[in-house]
């Protein structure tokens, strides 16, 4: 298992600098550089500023430099929209944000997307399956960017419970939205995995030997029929919660919440290079990882899978 | 009193084609410590009226009629009362021992739940247990293989675990549904002297469900022949065998491979097992009964007391059948 782990942490190093090379090779393709504007700068003050951030330099050179700054000081560069600012304040002063609101949003998506899903499968083809089906469905049709705004007109504007908007160091009012908007449609694929995986379990042998063993039918549930119907909400989290902890655009515009999801397309826009880099990093990293964990816990849950 | 006694056990399943009926008014009683075979080809009917007696039809299913374990009717209890009945006097083993344990679990875990829940036993004490209950059914070395995961195990070891697993609360009936279909030939054997060991030691009632006609000679008290979900016949194995009753009996004796004849070819019964949907209004066989009359296909045959507690359902007179 340690020398899977390892040896899964080892393969990370060259995907994530294939990561940086593309990454780089598509942002340069791009038309546009972070000091255009409509009203161009004279030559001499361009020059001036491409030299202080390297970009006077041959790409190759520049996407050395980049590495070796970021594998010696961890150094990911300043932001080029942003002065005076690091890609490091700014991944620090965003994550935190995005990093609550969606872990919060994760555990909203299981909870509920797992305790739906067991049910609509435990009463198949009952009202209360094709409550649970309707619920999902219109929870994953329901597009966030019309969510927020509906949560802000009801809780905000109608009910005058929740604040509309800021995060204010994440006290939980400034988060109940922000987590509702984002974990709905998560929360909807997650019922739909659970509720077939569970059908199909329920299906299965060894439950009919649990239910011949006059188990009460909760224990059979629980005890025999969950875990492997979570085997495959567990595939799907992984990807799914790097999605929810880097945060939404829509979430941080409507609810000016300042995490880095905003930042990550703001900085597309005014190709803002080292922002970019630094979040794709990011996100890079925290897939592997995730990924790493998922098929640990696969090991955990299923002893025919050793590594 | 018979230990259980089923009463015109119909089974049936609605499905989006209309409604199949697997068991269509089965009657059989079997005594404390007996053993009867129930034979039949696939789609007879004979593992869903097991599953009826055990409720553990598919949910589309439902049974009617009576079956009355020791005087109580399983049929009309509800789910909580039945799960008193499973395992503690009811236990049931399955066709396939590779699917039939979770393979999630250690095996240690799934015995000790059974003796947990219905016997109130702490885990240590129901661990113990389940160790002496492998090594009744010879797993080698049980004490310490007792903590792997079923996939550890062999086919053959898993039946003789799903054995022992069913036998944990000393049941009174042991349903067992093709228990060696799935395994190969020396393992069959094995697993069928297990079971007669276990009658003898235990003084359990079987209740074995096979389309393997070799093992219910050897093993069987009596046979009950079934088709479309029907009784043709049934009666003292040592009878059945000796004299079939019925053209289809005789059809599968005939179609058992013997070795001491010097026959070339496979014999068969022709034809296919009859669609449930839409059984003939007559005898469910005589479209592939080489016998049949003509009143065969409209009426069907009533299940008729002969010889010694024998019965039979056939219009053809028993010193006809050939």
């Amino acid at each position: 298992m340690y020398s899977f782990i390892l040896r899964r942490l080892m393969i990370a190093i060259p995907t994530i600098l294939i990561l940086v090379v593309f990454s780089f090779v598509l942002m340069y393709a791009a038309p546009g550089g972070p000091f255009n504007s409509e009203r161009p700068l004279p030559p001499e003050v361009m020059a001036n500023i491409e030299a202080k951030y390297g970009l006077d330099q041959p790409f190759l050179m520049q996407i050395f430099n980049y590495v070796w700054g970021v594998v010696t000081q961890f150094d990911f560069g300043p932001s080029f929209q942003y002065t005076s600012r690091t890609v490091n304040d700014v991944i620090a002063q965003g994550f935190p944000v995005t990093l609550t609101y969606g872990f919060w949003s994760a555990v909203v998506a299981l909870v509920f997307g797992v305790t739906l899903g067991v049910a609509a499968a435990i009463r198949h083809n009952t009202w209360l399956d094709y409550l649970a089906v309707g619920i999902s469905i219109g929870a994953q049709a329901l597009p966030n960017f019309v969510m927020a705004p509906i949560l802000v007109l009801i809780f905000t504007l109608w009910l005058g419970l929740l604040p509309g908007g800021g995060w204010n160091g994440g006290q939980w009012q400034y988060v109940v939205m922000p987590v509702i908007a984002l974990s709905t449609s998560y929360m909807a694929s997650i019922a739909r995995i659970t509720r077939s995986s569970m059908l199909e379990v329920m299906n299965s042998n060894f439950i009919r030997t649990a239910q011949a063993k006059g188990l009460p039918m909760h224990r059979v549930i629980l005890h025999h029929a969950l875990k492997p119907a979570l085997l495959p909400v567990i595939s799907y989290l992984g990807p799914a919660f790097v999605g929810m902890i880097t945060g939404s655009v829509v979430v941080d515009v409507f609810f000016s919440t300042g995490g880095i999801g905003q930042f990550f397309v703001n900085s597309a826009f005014n190709r803002d290079y080292a922002v970019i880099m630094g979040i794709t990093i990011l996100v890079g990293v925290l897939t592997i990882l995730l990924n790493l964990l998922v098929d640990i816990l696969y090991a955990w849950i299923d002893p025919k899978i050793r590594y | 009193m018979s230990l259980l006694e089923i009463e015109d056990l119909r089974v049936t399943f609605r499905t989006a084609d209309g409604p199949v009926n697997a068991v269509n008014g089965l009657s059989f009683e079997i005594d404390k410590g007996e053993t009867l075979a129930i034979v039949g080809e696939s789609g007879s009917g004979k593992s869903q009226a097991a599953f009826a007696i055990m409720g553990l039809l598919a949910r589309n299913g439902g049974a009617t009629g009576k079956v009355n374990f020791d005087g109580t009717d399983l049929l009309s209890l509800s789910p909580r009362q039945l799960n008193k009945v499973r395992a503690q006097d009811i236990a049931m083993i399955f066709q396939d021992p590779m699917t039939s344990l979770n393979p999630y679990i250690r095996v240690r875990d799934q015995m000790a739940e059974v003796l947990q829940l219905h016997k109130g036993m702490s885990k240590k004490k129901a661990v113990a247990e389940s160790v002496r209950m492998l090594d009744a059914v010879r797993i080698p070395d049980a004490k310490m293989r007792v903590s792997m995961f079923p996939h550890e195990f062999s086919g053959g070891m898993r039946q003789r675990i799903m054995i022992a697993m069913a036998l944990l609360c000393h049941p009174r009936l042991l349903i067992a549904d093709e228990p060696t279909t799935a395994l190969d030939v020396t393992v069959q054997a094995q697993i069928m002297d297990l079971l007669t060991d276990i009658r003898k030691e235990f003084g359990t009632a079987i209740i074995l469900i096979t389309h393997d006609l070799g093992i219910v000679a050897d093993s069987c008290d009596k046979t009950l022949v079934l088709y479309g979900g029907q009784i043709m016949e049934q009666g003292a194995t040592t009878d059945v065998f000796a004299a079939p009753s019925h053209p289809y009996t005789k059809g599968l004796l005939k179609a058992v491979p013997r070795l001491d004849r010097d026959d070339d070819e496979l014999q068969t019964i022709a034809g296919e097992p009859p669609d449930m949907s839409c059984l003939p209004a007559g005898c469910p066989f005589s479209p592939r009964c080489v016998q049949a009359l003509p009143q065969c296909a409209t009426t069907r045959p009533a299940l008729d007391l002969f010889g010694a507690g024998r019965m039979r359902a056939c219009h053809v007179p028993f010193a006809e059948v050939i």
